[in-house]
This record gives C-alpha cells, sequence and structure tokens, in this order.
C-alpha cells in the first residue's frame, strides 16, 4: 500500500516538475492572452533568458492562482478583471491601487500594452436594424440573449447589464463565448456580448451596440508578474516595457485575425508582431503538422489515462476486498467512492489546482478519483457474488486467506473486476478531454483550440481520435477478458452422461 | 474422534442448536436424520469449524477447535456438499490437487493419490483436465469426493452428497460409496432427510427434530423402540411415500 502511494508521488512529481531556472508564462484560454502570451516569452528569450510558454492555463481565476502558487511567472490581464473579479475583495477605489493590491500576492503590475478589451454588445447586421445602442434593447422584451457563462456569473456581467439599462427580457442563457458567435449568426440568439478586440466580430459581421451609459470599464492590458522575478532573473521585467503603448484596440483585432481567421499559429502572430512592430527577434517556430500534433495529443491522452487509471486500479482493487471483508467499513468505502463520482468533473479538476498545480497532476489526480467507483464496486460485488457453498468448500479446505484469494475469490470475481476497469477505462478516455481546460493537453486540446476559432476540423482532430481510443480501449478489455477470466468459466455448460 | 460437548448454535438470538451431546464413533458411518431445517447442516458447519458453538466446545482427537489449530484440523477432514462445491475455474485435476499442491505435494506423489482415488471412485481418468460445467452431476460427486479424500482424512463430514442427483444415478452412487466407505474403513458423519439412505448407510442413526436429538442408535432401536412418537411418524411417513 505505502508503495502504491510512494509510486503514485514519484510520478506526480515527474510531472509537475518544470525547471525552476526557466521564466514561465502562462496564458488564459483564449486567442489574445495566448498570442501575447507567446510575445512575452519571445520577448524574454530576445533579452536572453531562458522562458516558455503554458498556453491555455485556464479561465481567470485559475491562471491567478497559477501565479500565485509559481507554475507560472507572468502573463496578461486586464485592468477591469483585476479590480471588479479577481481582486474584488479588495474593495479598490480606482486603476492606481492595483499595484499596491496585487503586492500583498506577491504579484507586480507590468506596462499597459494599450488596447482596452471591454464587453460589447453585439447583434447581427441584418436584424432589428433599429437598435443601434444598448439602451435600445429595453423595448424588445422577447430578444434571446447568448452570453459567456463568465459574463453571467461577474458583477460586472449580465446583473449589472439587467440594472443599469432595466432590461426586462427572461430568455437569457449561459454558453461558451466562441460558440455564441455561432448562435447569433445563426439566429439561434439575438443578442451576445463580444470583446472589442474580437477578430469575429468582422468574420461574423456583427454590427456592435453603443454602450450609452458607460456601464462597461475600462479593460487595459497589462501584464501581471511575479515580484520575485527581479531577484530571480535581474533586469528581465525591465525589458517588458518594450511593450509598453504598443498595441492598439484595432492592431489587437488585426492581430486576433491573424489567428482566427488567417489560419496562422498563435505563435506564428506573435513572431510577426515581435519582429515587425518590435524589431526583436522572435523565437524559431517550428509549426507542427498534423501528424506531429496527434501524436503529441495523443503521447498526452495516454499518459492522463495511463496513470490515472493505473493508480486507480492498484487501490481500488484492495479497496473493493477491504469492503467485501470488513462489513463495518463497508459502507464508508463504497459510500466514499460514490460521492467521488458526484462531483462535476471541471469543479473537481478546478479543486486541484491550489493542490498540485495546474496541468498533468490535478487532471491526473481527477481522472484517478473517478475511476475507482467502477472498479471498487465490481470488485466488491465480483467478490460477494460467489456462491455461499464455493466460499465454504474453500475453506473448509484448511487453505490460508491469501491462498483463498488467490487461487479462488480473485478469478472467481475476474470478469466483474475485469468489466469495472474497462467501465473507468472508457469513462477515463472520454472525461480525459477535459483536462486541456486546465492545461493537461490531450485530446481536448484540439477540441479546446477548434471551438475557440471556430474550426471543425480542429474539433474532430480531438473527438474523432478521442472516440476511436474509447473504441480501441473497449476492445482491448474484450480481448483481455479472454486472457484473466478463467477458461472454466466462460465455457458453455455440457450435457455430459452420468 | 469428535466429540460435541453441551455444544448449542444460536444465530440472531434463535436457537438453531440447543444444547446436546454427541460423540461421534471412530470407523463407523453415523447418518445424521431429521426433517429440512432441523438442524442437520449446522450440525456438520460445527464439527469443522465453519461455525463457532455459541456454547459449550467442539473436540476433534480430544482437543479443543482453537482458531490456530484449525487449519491443520481440516486437512485432517474431507467435507463434501450437496451440488459438490467444485470450483468452477479450475478443471477436476486443479479442484482435486488445490490443497496438496499449496502443502507442496510433487507432482509424482499427485498423479499416484489421483490414480488411486479415481480407481477407488470409478472415476475416468480423462475427466480429470475437464471443468466441472463439462462433468455430469454424478461425476462431479464423485470428484468433489477425490477431492475431500486427497489428504487421507480421518474424518469424512457429507452433507446430503446424493441430495442433487437423479434416482437412477443416486442408486449407482449409493452403492459405489458404501463400498468406499467398507473399503476405507473411515470415520465417516453423513447428513440425509431420506431414512432409506440412512439404513442403507448408517452404523448408527441420530434422528434430529428443531434442533435436538430425539433418538441415536441402530435402525432396529430406532424401528423397535422408539422413544418418541415423533420416531415412529418419521419413519412412518417416509415408508407411506414409497406407497403400501
Ligand atoms: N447462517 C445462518 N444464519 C441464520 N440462520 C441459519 C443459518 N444457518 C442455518 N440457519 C437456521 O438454522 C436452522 C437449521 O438449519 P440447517 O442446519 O441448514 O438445517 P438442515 O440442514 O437440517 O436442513 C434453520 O432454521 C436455518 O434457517
Ligand atoms: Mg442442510
Amino acid at each position: 500500500m505505502r508503495l502504491v502511494v510512494l509510486i503514485a508521488c514519484l510520478c506526480l512529481s515527474a510531472l509537475s516538475a518544470h525547471a525552476k531556472d526557466q521564466i514561465v508564462v502562462g496564458s488564459k484560454a483564449f486567442t489574445e492572452s495566448i498570442i501575447l502570451g507567446y510575445v512575452l516569452a519571445d520577448i524574454a528569450l530576445d533579452a536572453g533568458f531562458d522562458a516558455s510558454h503554458r498556453p491555455n492555463v485556464g479561465g481567470n481565476r485559475v491562471v491567478f492562482d497559477a501565479a500565485l502558487s509559481g507554475d507560472i511567472d507572468l502573463y496578461i490581464d486586464y485592468t477591469g478583471t483585476l479590480t471588479r473579479e479577481t481582486l474584488v475583495g479588495q474593495h479598490l477605489e480606482s486603476d492606481a491601487e492595483i499595484p499596491a493590491a496585487l503586492a500583498r500576492f506577491g504579484l507586480g503590475l507590468g506596462p499597459r500594452l494599450g488596447f482596452n478589451n471591454t464587453y460589447v454588445l453585439a447583434m447581427r447586421r441584418d436584424a432589428y436594424p433599429e437598435i443601434t445602442k444598448t439602451s435600445d434593447l429595453k423595448d424588445h422584451p422577447d430578444l434571446r440573449f447568448g452570453f459567456s457563462n463568465e459574463f453571467m456569473d461577474r458583477a460586472d456581467g449580465w446583473p449589472a447589464l439587467r440594472r443599469v439599462y432595466d432590461l426586462p427580457q427572461t430568455d437569457v442563457r449561459g454558453m461558451e463565448h466562441e460558440l455564441s458567435y455561432r448562435a447569433v449568426a445563426s439566429g439561434a440568439v439575438d443578442v451576445m456580448v463580444a470583446y472589442s478586440t474580437d477578430a469575429n466580430i468582422a468574420r461574423f459581421d456583427l454590427r456592435l451596440l453603443e454602450d450609452d451609459r458607460n456601464l462597461f470599464p475600462q479593460y487595459d492590458a497589462v501584464v501581471v508578474y511575479r515580484l520575485d522575478l527581479e531577484d530571480r532573473f535581474p533586469g528581465f521585467v525591465d525589458h517588458l516595457n518594450v511593450l509598453t503603448e504598443t498595441i492598439n484596440d484595432e492592431q489587437m483585432r488585426d492581430l486576433n485575425a491573424t489567428v482566427t481567421l488567417e489560419r496562422k499559429s498563435e505563435q506564428q502572430a506573435a513572431a510577426a508582431f515581435v519582429s515587425q512592430r518590435l524589431n526583436l527577434n522572435s523565437a524559431d517556430i517550428a509549426q507542427s503538422g498534423f501528424w506531429a500534433r496527434l501524436a503529441e495529443n495523443t503521447l498526452n491522452h495516454m499518459v492522463l489515462v495511463g496513470i490515472s487509471l493505473s493508480a486507480a486500479i492498484i487501490l481500488a482493487i484492495p479497496l473493493g476486498l477491504l469492503a467485501f471483508r470488513k462489513p463495518r467499513l463497508r459502507q464508508f468505502v463504497l459510500g466514499g467512492v460514490g460521492i467521488l463520482q458526484t462531483i462535476p468533473s471541471l469543479a473537481l479538476f478546478v479543486f486541484m489546482i491550489p493542490l498540485v498545480g495546474i496541468g498533468g497532476p490535478p487532471a491526473i489526480i481527477a481522472l484517478f478519483l473517478y475511476s475507482l467507483l467502477p472498479i471498487v464496486r465490481n470488485t466488491f460485488s465480483g467478490l460477494m457474488d460467489i456462491p455461499q457453498p464455493l466460499r465454504e468448500s474453500a475453506e473448509a479446505l484448511g487453505l490460508p486467506g491469501g491462498v483463498i484469494l488467490r487461487r479462488i475469490e480473485l478469478p472467481l470475481a475476474a470478469r466483474s473486476i475485469l468489466s469495472g476497469i474497462k467501465t473507468a477505462a472508457v469513462i477515463n478516455v472520454g472525461t480525459a478531454t477535459l483536462g486541456a481546460l486546465i492545461g493537461a493537453g490531450g485530446y481536448g486540446q484540439p477540441i479546446l483550440t477548434g471551438i475557440r476559432l471556430a474550426d471543425t476540423g480542429l474539433i474532430l482532430e480531438g473527438a474523432i481520435p478521442a472516440a476511436l481510443l474509447a473504441l480501441a480501449t473497449q476492445g482491448l478489455f474484450e480481448l483481455l477478458e479472454r486472457a484473466v477470466v478463467p477458461k472454466g468459466l466462460r465455457l458453455p455448460r455440457a450435457n455430459a452422461g452420468a | 474422534m469428535i466429540d460435541l460437548q453441551g455444544v448449542a448454535k444460536s444465530f440472531d438470538g434463535t436457537e438453531a442448536i440447543s444444547p446436546l451431546d454427541l460423540p461421534i464413533r471412530p470407523r463407523a458411518t453415523t447418518v445424521l436424520i431429521g426433517p429440512s431445517g432441523c438442524g442437520k447442516s449446522t450440525l456438520l458447519r460445527l464439527m469443522i469449524g465453519l461455525l463457532t458453538p455459541s456454547q459449550g466446545k467442539v473436540l476433534f482427537d480430544g482437543q479443543p477447535m482453537s482458531a490456530s489449530a484449525l487449519a491443520g484440523i481440516r486437512r485432517r477432514i474431507g467435507y463434501v456438499i450437496q451440488d459438490g462445491g467444485l470450483f468452477p475455474h479450475l478443471t477436476a485435476r486443479e479442484n482435486a490437487c488445490l490443497m496438496a499442491q499449496h502443502l507442496g505435494w510433487p507432482e509424482a506423489r499427485q498423479v499416484e493419490r489421483l490414480d488411486e482415488l479415481a480407481d477407488l471412485t470409478q472415476f475416468p481418468l480423462d475427466g480429470f483436465n475437464r471443468y466441472p460445467v463439462q462433468l455430469s452431476g454424478g461425476q462431479r460427486q464423485r470428484v468433489a469426493l477425490i477431492r475431500a479424500l486427497m489428504l487421507d482424512p480421518e474424518l469424512l463430514l457429507m452433507d446430503e452428497p446424493l441430495g442433487a442427483l437423479d434416482p437412477m444415478i443416486r442408486h449407482a452412487l449409493q452403492d459405489d460409496l458404501r463400498d468406499i466407505f467398507r473399503a476405507l474403513n473411515k470415520t465417516v458423519v453423513m447428513v440425509t432427510h431420506d431414512m432409506h439412505e440412512a439404513a442403507f448407510f448408517a452404523d448408527h442413526i441420530v434422528l434430529m427434530r428443531d434442533g435436538t436429538v430425539v433418538q441415536q442408535g441402530t435402525l432396529e432401536d430406532l424401528l423397535d423402540r422408539p422413544a418418541d412418537p415423533f420416531v415412529s411418524a418419521f419413519i412412518n411417513a417416509q415408508r407411506q411415500e414409497l406407497g403400501p
């Protein structure tokens, strides 16, 4: 048992071991943040520092926490996000108080980039032409609103919008931000919330509504960095000033369009910007091809599934056995793994971040916890279903408990245990795609990027291999059943004579 | 051999066996008989330590059945139940040799012992490689008997060993089984609810009812000197089942 824990710890620490003598840039899970993340990394590399970029770390909270824990050293944030969301507990009066508030967390405020990426309401150009400003919405109570989930929840989002403009609409739903463009374009909803630097505004030919009561605050892009960077990499923070006021709204929209419309990678967009506008050298870009991406995603996905499932098997079979042998602990064990299963997977992923950081480790732990229930339950029921006369015969022979377990009980329960492992594996392969939401990679990565770029091909690049892997897993376990389930249990009953 | 002294057994406060003394005679066949639910199987389970008495003690060779002595004692007892209790994932041979293998018997000794027992029980040698589902009910009982006899135990406990068999097979096996008992000259305790089977096998009959021993003795004792009206009633009921 102790050995298992040790192995699990070793695996996890190996995964989370990112070299600490390197500047690690992080980015939120959207195009603009990722492009700017590469820009930051390029600046560091050009200045002679060793640096890397972890794109797609997650949402606001996740990225902020990653900076607090030191998983990342710097990232691009927005003043409005900081004052109204991340630092809302500090009750800041103005943007001028941001540096002091960040300093309490060991973070510093770097240069402003120049653009203001604030919320703006958008509609299809041809729908309701009489609506030109936000206050016009009040006269159309039947309009359907489709807002990003984040906007729905934020204090300065939908609740403030409804209050300030006194909006009567009731058909208001939360959806993935990138999907809301498609929803508006197809007429499934009438009004969405966009960001002012969003390239999709042009792509989907949307009409922007004027914020005529000045509800939405400034969302000026700024660099947020860990204060210990100045000690660890003297001089680096000063280099960031080359970014000061270099990008206006329209330029940012163009940069975003390079990725979302022209299908360049974020890294290429960043490289072009860094060399043309900052006159710096950009990092060499090896644009990875389809097969290389597929291989990398497959490897990441298999690592997530392989480690979490193996660890689950190693722990769950003994737990099932414990529940079987010790009726007093039964409720505790079965109930415990049952409760784990009821935690929504994304929530579980996010709970893990403060404990083990971002990326592979939290995803693996969450997948591991999810895999326990089917294996524990099937091990337990497989053992319980052994007929009483067989149980008695084994004991009456005088075999010791260990031998009974190995030679009688486990083989008789093998089919049930294996099918529990199969269930866990198939669920695990599917759930692991969510790992990309917290930067764990795998097949979820192209799915997430595909949704972000409204690129169906990219979505399929993750969805199809994930489905195939699930099928292959299923097939593998059916083959395994022949090897693991004893022959005597697979034979049909014969009609031999006396 | 085995000796029950003041043994009683309750399940959840309900008494299944009332305090009783029952010395088992060595080298004889004792048959426990009585209506269904009277406690025959419970008594057998107490003898092999699958159950511990709520009261009183079970002595094997004069020694109490302590937890530490149990494994050793069980190797000196063979136990056969109604449907054989063969492990479906093991072949007949693996079933029979499970314990010998665990004790580290050399291969040759196992084969030799299997040959002997196949001969004794008239089990075909080619049947040893079959799985229980590939054997008939009668063959399964023969394998169960071989497994029970593998370590040459001093005591053989059988709980309705013929109970699940068709009448034809049952009669053939009855004859074989009595021959085997005679050949081995071991202590046998057999449970049945069938008076004819009891009469056929028993040196000594123990008639039970509701967890108590009503009368014990030879068949003649029970027929000629019934201790209780129940004894005659039980015997007569079974006679009438066969017709006038
Ligand atoms: N494990 C047990 N738990 C509760 N009651 C039991 C258990 N085993 C036997 N009994 C009860 O003890 C009584 C005797 O059962 P048993 O010895 O199986 O009878 P027999 O073999 O004579 O038919 C029955 O009333 C039965 O319900
Ligand atoms: Mg019985």
